[in-house]
């Protein structure tokens, strides 16, 4: 019989794997991970290649599955049905009743549905789950011709470039005016729109879903503005949210998310919550309370295993950062770049000549730079992250550029052809400004 | 071929050949087998019109085929690389051209005489016979069974390596690293040694450096070299300081990549070749532990041997045992391994087995490179997302991602620096840099 206590972590995402293997760096506690999705923990961002052939499976494993045995981390298939925090146990859908000490919520997200007719229908998908590919999958073999995609995030892209690789013709259905404009500015989201173009997507902007039609099978959509689009299969991803009603009878404060504190407790302070379905009390300054990505979740992983183990480690959110493809397209951003640039804050915007690259670097009214956005060109994230935390001047971020470029070698090396423009009545013209950002490839003076 | 997503159902894609690549195939398989066929010496034409037709068959259907395919793929927003396919996956046919091309090295280096070369001045028939005329055209001499082979690994790697530029037409690196491919390839390896040949003079590929060349000092080439004068002076000269000063120099500037992934013709003919392969690299901690033992095995075995027949030819001393290593190791490494195992079984292990396992050359550039080099594959702080793009398309079989996932540098003595994990990570984490220090 083992006197180390029994910790659970429910869910085996990037957050449950990152804190079970946080736990056992720190302790010889007895750890059991449960998921129903797989068999060994995975990457949920490489879906989309495993659907394209370009992985397996077990490619995107996080770890050799040899690891979770050498670590004597246990990995439970099941599916968690209830949670009796007096008792400290769970049940499983299998019928079994588990013993914990500890608690460890890292359940994620799950899609947002709309709530309209017809979002039962053979041939509406979403992509989130390992098992929304063989979903997919089964609705193509129906021989799909059209495809129309609800809400154009990160997700939508993503299942675009999976239908459009099967030779299908995809149009997005979304609400804003232009591709992601709830989290991009004007410039880059119309930059992501045209390229989007030249893969033969049509982007239907300012049109909402109101309804999904057809009988036995989806036959099309129906906006609010009345228009009808036939359509053979329909993907929403209008965005997900936290992953968490079955716990909506436990007595956890739950608002979106599971609410935690700083230290990712819950109001039980034997049960932690990380990732997707944490929700912060009390988040930083122009920052989220639940920020549903990848990066933030590992993040949260690691804190917990700290604290569960003893420590008093605050989770702090850092400066943000995130990054994405859309289809050749690449996108990275550090800091705070909000859609719409409002005083105090100001940006510099510069984009290639080609229309395919830009680089925008926010900054206050004081000088100092707060955010940084660049599309089809990479970063080093550790130089953004110093120049964002320190409140380096804009003018020195911009003499040291070059130390940032990320891009593979032999990269356009010229830049000659960048040239600044004005976002709308927010950027200041300082031509001496924009005569820095030339110099990209220029060393350290 | 077939677009099936393995991992899920059983459907079948819309997209098969269009009729352009059905005709461009029909075109390539026509051109080799006129080359098979002449191997029972069925020829049906005078040689050289044969010869002339099969090879003009063969770039333009490989050519059209491949390119055809590639464009496609960018159109479609197909990925760069795809596990899918009988041939990507072990099934028959994988096995059969690994016997194919096993049956094919092992006729070549223990019995060229049945691919047609002529024995005590009888001229050549067969496949070797074929090529006569290409070779007197070039050299004023019949063909060897080694200008046969010179021949078509030319014409493998200049093909697929423009297929392989056409792929990554975004990427400048893998463009720029594969036009170096083909220029060594096509002047040093081939067209050089053939020419100096036809000015009587030794054959000498002067960018196979020792240890790759294992007989750079044995008695018969230095032997060779003095006897042709000034230039045999020069090559024993660059040979030396190839191995002694350039290697070393250029692996602390650029690290083994420069000769690995940008010269040699093994690590060549696995990037434009073998490229389509690049998965089936063993990715396990057992296999890495077998690649440090074989690989410096090897390389030491070749230090010792070299040092013997040195020693033998300065002090007349311990020649048969000198000599009978060198017979030995030229069997089964030179022969064995580098051909018959290391392209012969690049459908069933991928295209690098000889560069990872057995190159004495990569094994002393590797050393270098872990020791003392600039180069270095750098991540981009916690950006990975563990998507297992990097491992799965490494050659070398490096777990890149469990660096990439820990924020590490990546240097690894195997490296070879060909830049596939940075082009294909969707995140853009990696990036191949000569750290300035």
């Amino acid at each position: 019989m083992s006197h180390h206590p029994h910790i659970i972590i429910i869910g085996n995402g990037i957050a449950g794997a990152t804190a079970a293997l946080g736990i056992r760096d720190r302790s010889k506690a007895q750890i059991t991970i449960i998921s129903d999705e797989t068999d060994f923990p995975y990457a949920r961002t490489a879906l989309m290649y495993v659907f394209m052939g370009q992985l397996a499976l077990p490619h995107t494993y996080l770890y050799p599955p040899d690891l979770w045995k050498e670590k004597n981390i246990n990995l439970l298939k099941s599916r968690v049905m209830g949670l009796d925090r007096e008792a400290k146990t769970l049940n499983l859908a299998d019928g079994r009743m588990l013993h914990y000490d500890q608690l460890i919520l890292a359940t994620g997200s799950k899609p947002i549905l709309p709530d309209c007719s017809g979002i039962d229908l053979p041939g509406v998908c979403s992509l989130y789950h390992f098992e929304d590919l063989n979903k997919i999958e089964g609705h193509l073999s129906s021989n799909v011709k059209n495809a129309v995609i609800i809400g154009g995030g990160l997700i939508g892209v993503e299942l675009a470039e999976m239908l459009i690789s099967r030779g299908i013709k995809v149009s997005f259905l979304i609400k804003e005016s232009s591709y992601w404009a709830n989290a991009l500015p004007k410039e880059e989201s119309e930059m992501i729109s045209r390229h989007l173009a030249e893969k033969g997507i049509t982007i239907l902007p300012n049109e909402e879903l109101l309804a999904i039609l057809g009988e036995h099978q989806t036959t099309g959509v129906e906006c609010k503005s009345g228009r009808i689009l036939s359509s053979d299969f329909v993907g929403i991803t209008i965005g997900v949210m936290p992953n968490v009603s079955m716990f909506s009878k436990t007595g956890l404060d739950i608002n979106r998310g599971i609410v935690t504190n700083q230290f990712l407790r819950t109001n039980d302070s034997q049960i932690y919550a990380i990732g997707d379905c944490a929700e912060l009390a009390v988040p930083e300054e122009n920052r989220k309370s639940i920020e549903a990505v990848w990066y933030t979740a590992k993040k949260m992983g690691e804190v917990a295993a700290a604290n569960i183990c003893g420590d008093n480690r605050i989770y702090e959110q850092g400066v943000w950062y995130n990054s994405a493809k859309f289809f050749e397209l690449e996108y990275q951003v550090y800091g705070y770049v909000p859609n719409t640039i409002e005083p105090p804050f100001q940006s510099h915007y510069h984009q290639h000549a080609n229309g395919q690259k830009s680089i925008r670097i926010v900054y206050h009214s004081d000088g100092f730079v707060v955010g940084i956005l660049a599309m089809g060109t990479r970063l080093r994230q550790h130089i953004c992250e110093d120049w964002i935390n320190q409140k380096k001047p804009l003018k020195e971020v911009l003499a040291y550029f070059a130390t940032a470029n990320f891009d593979p070698e032999f990269t356009d090396a010229t830049y000659k052809n960048w040239h600044s423009k004005s976002p709308g009545s927010s950027s200041s013209r300082d031509p001496s400004l924009a005569s820095f950002i030339f110099s990209f490839f220029r060393k350290r003076p | 071929m077939n677009y099936r997503s393995i991992a899920l159902t059983d459907q079948t894609n819309p997209l098969s050949y269009t009729s352009l690549q059905l005709v461009c195939l029909t075109l390539l398989y026509l051109g080799l087998s006129i080359q098979f066929l002449s191997i029972f010496d069925l020829i049906f034409l005078p040689r050289q019109w044969t010869l002339g037709l099969s090879i003009f068959l063969i770039i333009s259907g490989a050519l059209g085929y491949t390119l055809s395919i590639e464009n496609r793929k960018k159109t479609t927003a197909q990925p760069l690389y795809t596990i899918q396919g009988n041939i990507r996956q072990k099934k028959w046919s994988a096995w059969l051209l690994a016997l194919f091309l096993t049956t094919f090295y092992v006729l070549l280096y223990l019995r060229p005489d049945l691919l047609g070369l002529g024995k005590n001045n009888t001229p050549n028939s067969g496949l070797i016979g074929l090529y006569d005329g290409l070779s007197y055209w070039i050299k004023g001499k019949p063909a060897s069974e080694w200008f046969v082979y010179g021949t078509m690994y030319t014409l493998a790697i200049t093909c697929l390596g423009i297929r392989v530029i056409f792929k990554f037409s975004h990427n400048r690196y893998q463009v720029y690293r594969t036009l170096s491919i083909i220029f060594f390839q096509l002047i040093f390896a081939f067209l050089l040694p053939e020419i100096l040949q036809a000015f009587n003079k030794p054959y000498v590929d002067l960018k196979n450096f020792w240890p790759l060349n294992y007989y750079f000092f044995f008695d018969w080439n230095i032997d060779q070299l003095l006897a042709s004068g000034q230039f045999g002076f020069f090559v024993l000269g660059w040979g030396t300081v190839g191995f002694l000063v350039l290697t070393p120099l250029l692996t602390y500037y650029f690290g083994k990549r420069w000769y690995c992934s940008w010269v040699c013709g093994c690590g060549g003919l696995a990037e434009t070749a073998g490229d389509e392969f690049r998965h089936l690299s063993d990715k396990s901690k057992k296999a890495w532990k077998l690649e440090k033992y074989l690989i410096y095995s090897i390389l030491v075995i070749v230090v010792l041997m070299t040092l013997l027949i040195l020693t033998s030819r300065f002090t007349g001393y311990l020649i048969s045992i000198s000599q009978s290593l060198a017979h030995w190791y030229g069997l089964i490494i030179g022969a064995m391994f580098s051909g018959i195992i290391g392209v012969g079984f690049y459908p069933l292990f991928g295209g690098r087995v000889w560069c990872r396992f057995g190159c004495p050359m990569a094994a002393y550039l590797g050393l270098l490179q872990k020791m003392k080099s600039r180069f270095r594959i750098t991540t981009n702080g916690g950006q990975c997302i563990s998507c297992g793009n990097c491992s799965t398309y490494c050659e070398m079989g490096i777990d890149v991602k469990s660096y990439a996932q820990q924020g590490k540098d990546i240097v690894r003595a195997s490296c070879v620096g060909c830049g596939i994990c940075s082009a294909v990570c969707p995140r853009g984490v990696l990036k191949l840099e000569n750290i300035n220090r």
